[in-house]
């Protein structure tokens, strides 16, 4: 086990608001990690940071002990929580593209994925549903070979039945030595495949533990210990 | 539809509840297949990966479940070829005792629980134990 990232005293303002206010946290490889915190504690702030989509206002953030940049970016698969693809296009195209950007990408592991989800590869991503859209963005992060997975609300617009697969698919097609950071509301449906989470908080963290841990100290689920944490 | 067909291992419940810590429901499943033979003494156990897959919870808590058994002694790892079942069948029924006093004490609280007292509750089992032969 190898520490993945390392943040100290990481802040992010925008403007005079506060984001993220000093926050310290590790990441270790081989695990699955649950970002939880309610609208605006601050979970996407962090993965955009992480991504380098933003730059911290102070405070350092730093991914295999090397700032956030090019070769952060080489180990770290992301889903936004926005989508980037050019809808135009056919699913066929943003593969290949893929193929081309990453040396990491393995279309055969995409491919295989769209056929057990009855997705074409012909068909043009603008012709599809939301959910479908969802399918095709998480296979296609999904299958880089990646250190790092970091799935911005992967699941939200996704029916249950084919949340068991891509859970399934997640738990199937990861690297022992990867790790996986999801953000989500949907905890009851994600949390037997977490085995730690970080609880968020106006900009801080409350928590980082691991879950069956948190089982047995509060004899309580993930999700109602979310409930009760953050209860308006 | 192929893919639908393509699943022949027995189908087997998990019924994990997210409430109390998922090692330990893991545990008292392979307990239990162990225990009414569904695992044989010195049958190999499948793979962490698989098994949680078939699961879907994460392997690290795969991983802890069966360190766990293998603490317990109940199931134990041969260098690189994977773990298996004990084949120690006294340890294999005193388990099973265990689970059974555990099942009765289960009952037996319920019953208090409901306001029964140990005489009333022993009576009504004789009745109901008389009802299920006849």
């Amino acid at each position: 086990m190898s520490t993945l990232v390392t943040c100290k005293d990481l802040t992010k303002t925008y403007g005079k608001k506060p984001a993220l206010n000093r926050v310290n946290l590790e990441i270790e490889s081989g695990h699955i990690i649950g970002l939880l915190g309610p609208n605006g504690s601050g979970k996407t702030t962090f993965i955009k940071l992480l991504n380098g989509l933003l730059t911290p206002t102070s405070g350092e953030l730093s991914v295999k002990n090397k700032p956030v940049g090019i070769e952060s970016k080489k180990v770290i698969s992301y889903l936004p929580d926005q989508t980037y693809l050019n809808m135009n296009n056919k699913v066929k195209d943003v593969i290949d593209y893929f193929t081309a950007f990453y040396a990491d990408f393995e279309p055969k592991r995409a491919y295989g994925m769209l056929e057990s989800l009855q997705i074409s590869p012909e068909d043009r991503l603008k012709t599809m549903s939301k959910g479908t859209k969802e399918k095709v963005q998480l296979i296609l992060v999904m299958s880089r070979r990646a250190e790092l997975y970091v799935l911005d609300e992967p699941i939200a617009g996704v029916d249950p039945a084919a949340r068991d697969y891509i859970l399934q698919t997640i738990l199937s097609n990861y690297d022992p030595e990867a790790s996986i950071l999801v953000s989500t509301h949907l905890i009851s449906d994600i949390e037997t495949i977490l085995d730690q989470v970080i609880f968020i908080k106006e900009g801080e963290i409350c928590l980082q533990a691991s879950v069956d841990d948190i089982r047995m100290q509060h004899q309580k689920s993930i999700d109602s210990l979310f409930r009760e944490v953050f209860k308006c | 539809m192929e893919n639908t067909q393509t699943i022949e291992t027995p189908k087997q419940e998990w019924h994990l509840t997210s409430d109390r810590p998922v090692f330990i429901q893991i545990m008292e499943k392979l307990k239990r297949d162990i225990v009414t033979g569904i695992y044989k003494p010195g049958d190999k156990l499948p793979s962490v990966r698989d098994l949680a897959g078939e699961a879907a919870v994460n392997p690290n808590t795969m991983q802890r479940a069966f360190s766990e058994l293998e603490r317990e002694g109940l199931v134990y790892t041969k260098r690189t070829n994977g773990r298996f079942i004990t084949e120690d069948m006294a340890m294999i029924s005193q388990l099973k005792e265990e689970m059974a006093l555990d099942a009765i004490s289960q009952f037996l609280n319920s019953m208090q629980q409901l306001g029964f007292s140990t005489q009333e509750t022993l009576t009504l089992l004789k009745e109901s134990l008389k009802e299920e032969t006849v």
